[in-house]
Formats: C-alpha cells, sequence, structure tokens
C-alpha cells in the first residue's frame, strides 16, 4: 500500500460521509431558511440555535416502524429506496472538487480532489442520474398504490423530459471547454478577462446555466417542480406508503441529489476551485460556490408556488428544451467561428 | 489476472440475466433483468477501453430505452405474461406466432455459429478507433456516415410514424381553458382502472 493509495481510500471514504453531512446539514438549512423567509424562528430547541435538529430527526426516523403493504411486490419495494441513494452517491464519486495537493507536504505525488477521474466523467453523471430514475419508477409501481403510481410515472416523465434539456446545456459546454473530463473543464476557467472578470463559462453560456439549473431543479425534483410530492394531489407521490429508513434513504437521496447537481454546476459555469490561492485554498472557493447554489435551491422552494403538470410538461418540451438546442447551435457555430 | 476476473464477472452476468429475461414470468422483472444485463456489457466496453461506448450503452440502453419499456409495461398492466394458449400443448405445437418465434430463434442460432464460427476477424476497426470520443466521431462521420444517415432516416420515419398514430382527431380538441387539463383526466382514468400497474394478483406470484 502506497501512501497515495492510502490517502485515495482515505479521500473517498471522507468524500461518502461528507455527502451524508451534507443531507444533514441541508435539512437544518432548509427549515431554517424557509423559517426566515415566512417570519417564523425554524428548528430552536435541539442544541444551540437548533443545530441537532437533523441529529433528532434521523434518530426519529431510525426508530419508527418499517411498513410494508401486504400488496407491495416485497424484493422491487426494498430495492427501490436502495438504487435511488446508490445512484446519489455514485453520482459524486467523478466531481472534482479541489486542485491536486500534496496535503502540505505529507505525500510525495500530488493527490487529485477527485474519487474516480474518469475521462468522461460528464456523461457518467448524465448516465447515473439517468439510472436514478428507476429507483422512482420501481418505488411507485412496487408499493401497489394508485398515489404512488402516479407520483412514479409523473416524476419519471417528469424526469426524462428534463434530461434532454439537462444534456443539451451539459454539450454547449462541452463545446468551449473542449473536454468531457470535468477537471480539463475546470483547468479551462482559470485566470481572468480584462484582468478583472473570472474566465467562468457562465459568462460565455449564461442562457445555458439558466437552462442547465432549471432542468437540475426538475431533475431532482425540487419545487416548483416537485410534482411527484404534491401532497394535495398525491398524499406523497412515489413514497407514500415508505416509512422509516426506506423513507430516509429517499429523502438522502434528494438531498444528495441536490448537492451533485450544484457541484456539477459549478464546476462547468463557475469555475469549480478556481479563484484566489486556488493551489491551496481551491477547495474553500468550491464550497462556498456549492453553498450558494444550494442557498438558490432552497430560495426557490420557498419562493416560487408549485406548476400545473400539464404546464411543466409544456414549458419543459415548448420552451426549455428549443432554448437549449439553439444555445447548443449558437455555441457550436461559435466555436467553430472563433476556434476557442 | 483482475482483468480476466472482471470479463468473467462480467459476462457471466450478461449471459444469465438475458437468459432470466426470457425465462421470467413477470415482465417488470424481464425489463429489469435486461437492465442489469446491459450494465454488464457496458463494464464489458470498459475492460475493452471504450469508456465512451461503456457510457453511451448505459444513457442511451439502460437508461433511456429501459425505461420507455418499464412505462409500457406498468401501463399496460401485464403482471403476467397472457397465456390464451393451451399450456399443456408444447410452445411449437401452438398455433399463432410461436412458431415465428422459433423460426427466429433458429435463425439466430444459424448466425451465432456464422459468426462465432469466425474468429480472429477483428480487424475491420484500426486500433484506437473506439478509444476516444474524437476517433469514435470521426470514423461515424467519415467512414460511417452512410450507415449513420440511413439509421438516422429510419429513426426518423418510426419517429413521424409514433406523432400520425399519436395525432388526435381536431375535431375532438375542444377543451374548454376553464375544463380540467387533460393530463389530470388521463390520470384520473388510470386511477379510477386501478390495477393498472401495480405487482396486481398476488396469488399468482410465483
Amino acid at each position: 500500500m502506497t501512501p497515495l493509495l492510502i490517502a485515495q481510500i482515505v479521500l473517498t471514504l471522507f468524500v461518502f460521509v461528507m455527502l451524508l453531512n451534507s443531507a444533514a446539514i441541508m435539512v437544518y438549512v432548509e427549515r431554517k431558511v424557509a423559517a426566515l423567509l415566512q417570519q417564523r424562528l425554524g428548528p430552536y430547541l435541539v442544541g444551540p440555535k437548533g443545530l441537532l435538529q437533523p441529529i433528532a430527526d434521523v434518530i426519529k426516523l431510525m426508530f419508527k416502524e418499517e411498513l410494508r403493504p401486504r400488496a407491495a411486490d416485497p424484493l422491487l419495494f426494498a430495492l427501490a429506496p436502495i438504487i435511488s441513494a446508490t445512484a446519489a452517491f455514485a453520482a459524486f464519486a467523478v466531481v472534482p472538487f479541489g486542485a491536486d495537493t500534496t496535503l502540505l507536504g505529507l505525500l510525495r505525488e500530488p493527490l487529485r480532489l477527485q474519487v474516480a477521474d474518469v475521462n468522461v466523467a460528464i456523461l457518467v453523471i448524465f448516465a447515473i442520474a439517468s439510472m436514478g430514475v428507476y429507483g422512482i419508477v420501481l418505488a411507485g409501481w412496487s408499493s401497489n398504490s394508485k398515489y404512488s403510481l402516479l407520483g412514479g410515472l409523473r416524476s419519471s416523465a417528469q424526469m426524462i423530459s428534463y434530461e434532454l434539456s439537462y444534456g443539451m446545456a451539459l454539450a454547449a459546454v462541452l463545446l468551449i471547454g473542449n473536454s468531457l473530463s470535468l477537471t480539463d473543464i475546470v483547468h479551462g476557467q482559470a485566470g481572468t478577462w480584462f484582468g478583472f472578470i473570472p474566465r467562468w463559462f457562465i459568462f460565455l453560456q449564461p442562457v445555458g446555466f439558466v437552462v442547465f439549473l432549471t432542468a437540475g431543479i426538475a431533475e431532482t425534483n425540487r419545487a416548483p417542480f416537485d410534482f411527484p410530492e404534491a401532497e394535495q394531489e398525491l398524499v406523497a407521490g412515489y413514497h407514500t406508503e415508505y416509512s422509516s429508513m426506506s423513507f430516509a434513504m429517499f429523502f438522502l437521496a434528494e438531498y444528495i441529489n441536490m448537492v451533485t447537481v450544484s457541484a456539477v454546476a459549478t464546476d462547468l459555469f463557475l469555475g469549480g476551485w478556481q479563484g484566489p490561492f486556488a493551489e491551496t485554498i481551491g477547495w474553500v472557493w468550491f464550497l462556498l460556490k456549492v453553498a450558494a447554489l444550494l442557498f438558490f435551491y432552497v430560495w426557490m422552494r420557498w419562493t416560487l408556488p408549485r406548476y400545473r403538470y400539464d404546464q411543466l410538461m409544456a414549458f419543459g418540451w415548448k420552451v426549455l428544451l428549443p432554448v437549449a438546442v439553439v444555445n447548443l447551435l449558437v455555441t457550436a457555430a461559435g466555436v467553430l467561428y472563433f476556434g476557442i | 489476472m483482475t482483468e480476466a476476473l472482471a470479463f468473467y464477472g462480467f459476462a457471466a452476468i450478461a449471459v444469465v440475466a438475458s437468459l432470466l429475461v426470457i425465462a421470467q414470468r413477470n415482465p417488470i422483472y424481464s425489463v429489469l433483468l435486461l437492465i442489469a444485463s446491459f450494465g454488464a456489457l457496458s463494464g464489458l466496453y470498459v475492460l475493452l477501453e471504450a469508456p465512451f461506448v461503456a457510457v453511451i450503452q448505459i444513457i442511451v440502453y439502460a437508461g433511456a430505452i429501459m425505461v420507455l419499456f418499464l412505462f409500457v409495461v406498468m401501463l399496460l398492466n401485464a403482471p403476467h405474461e397472457d397465456t390464451e394458449y393451451d399450456e399443456r400443448v408444447h410452445p411449437l405445437l401452438r398455433p399463432g406466432p410461436m412458431k415465428f418465434g422459433a423460426g427466429l430463434a433458429l435463425l439466430l442460432i444459424a448466425e451465432l455459429w456464422w459468426a462465432l464460427g469466425r474468429s480472429g476477424d477483428s480487424g475491420s476497426f484500426p486500433a484506437g478507433a473506439v478509444a476516444s470520443v474524437g476517433a469514435i466521431g470521426r470514423s461515424l462521420f467519415t467512414d460511417y456516415a452512410f450507415a449513420f444517415e440511413v439509421t438516422s432516416i429510419l429513426i426518423l420515419v418510426a419517429m413521424v410514424g409514433a406523432v400520425v398514430l399519436a395525432r388526435r382527431d381536431p375535431a375532438e380538441q375542444r377543451i374548454s381553458p376553464l375544463a380540467v387539463p387533460e393530463n389530470l383526466e388521463e390520470e384520473a382514468r388510470v386511477a379510477s382502472s386501478f390495477g393498472a400497474g401495480g405487482p396486481a394478483p398476488t396469488e399468482n406470484r410465483p
């Protein structure tokens, strides 16, 4: 075992634990920001300022009874939340979150701050996201309940529809970055224009960024696109019949997917870990950018009302997709003409 | 060593899953096993050092096409393959499409026999042609441009056909803006005929 290999294993475990933590933190942030926007206090009893609230939530979930409807398909009912959570964790594996580091000279060779360096990283994220749909479809189907089934169908139809725009927005960025590797794309955003504008791709791809964020919100089934959980119509959508830890896994998957989409958006559009002193504290810049996007997510949820289902489909197919396609064509023409 | 182990692992998963696809009574499980088989194939592509092809395999087949399969199976409410024929008669002696299937199977076996007999004839791809995205794109749009375009026309025809089949009569399309949106109507219909979906008849499950 070389030191680099040990460091790599430690890094993998670290990312795994940090993703779990990020979900807990997001639950707290979500409740606090919601309270802020609605002029309430939010959780404040458990721990200082309610900081231990997520732990209390987890303990509550763990001690709940695990229920399964008698008519459910036992195997698929158990498998669905596992698929969702696995896909959510796996997608983050290819996201780089900092410059290569030797951990202040501890290692001889530099360690790459990324679990798996795949040269088709963007496509891997896309592929894993498309696997996550199965968790939701199967949860809806195997519960054998009409609310679950409709929630599952809606949510997967929505994810499939918005995946197209999502992919088109990605494609435009990788045309500019001229690579499928997220690390290369972040490296392509180093430096500044005119000395003060950072060379982030958001300035070359403003439309692509908006399309990506919108489709990303729809992909993660968040408000204003949270139809699977439209409680007035569908109780709780695909996870109506789930309780205890299997419900918690869906919950976890949703928050981790949010973190992943924000991290990918940071790498693609906001320059990843680029910033002053990126070599040493690049990961701080990365975390700050991801946190800003996550705040935006929560902000949107508590500001906008939910779309109607047909409006959602019309928006996805008639507005977002054409915009994404035109954006891709214009980008391709620009790359060809200016030879970026 | 590791590579050989990985190859046999993926190959075994692919073969066993594919066999189980046709051995399953429940179409939902068939679809899931087919996804597993595609996943194993994608693993084999990774071993062949073609990561791009591997990921595309997942995105296109396991991700996009199989989701549609799953949708259709779920909505058609076919928890088990329908058995309108006498179960006791041998499949080949029954009337209808079974014989056609048998013929196709024979053809497939003959093709496999022929293809496996010509081993070592893999020189048609230049080395590295499938390794990088650029190389794949170049050979796709130069050497195989004709096949590529013909395939795209085939898909276009299928799309036009689907649109024509799904199009409603314009006379029916008078929906007032205050009426329930059509999707909700559709959903209500599905919900009321409950049983459309869900692993319904518990007593028949193996």
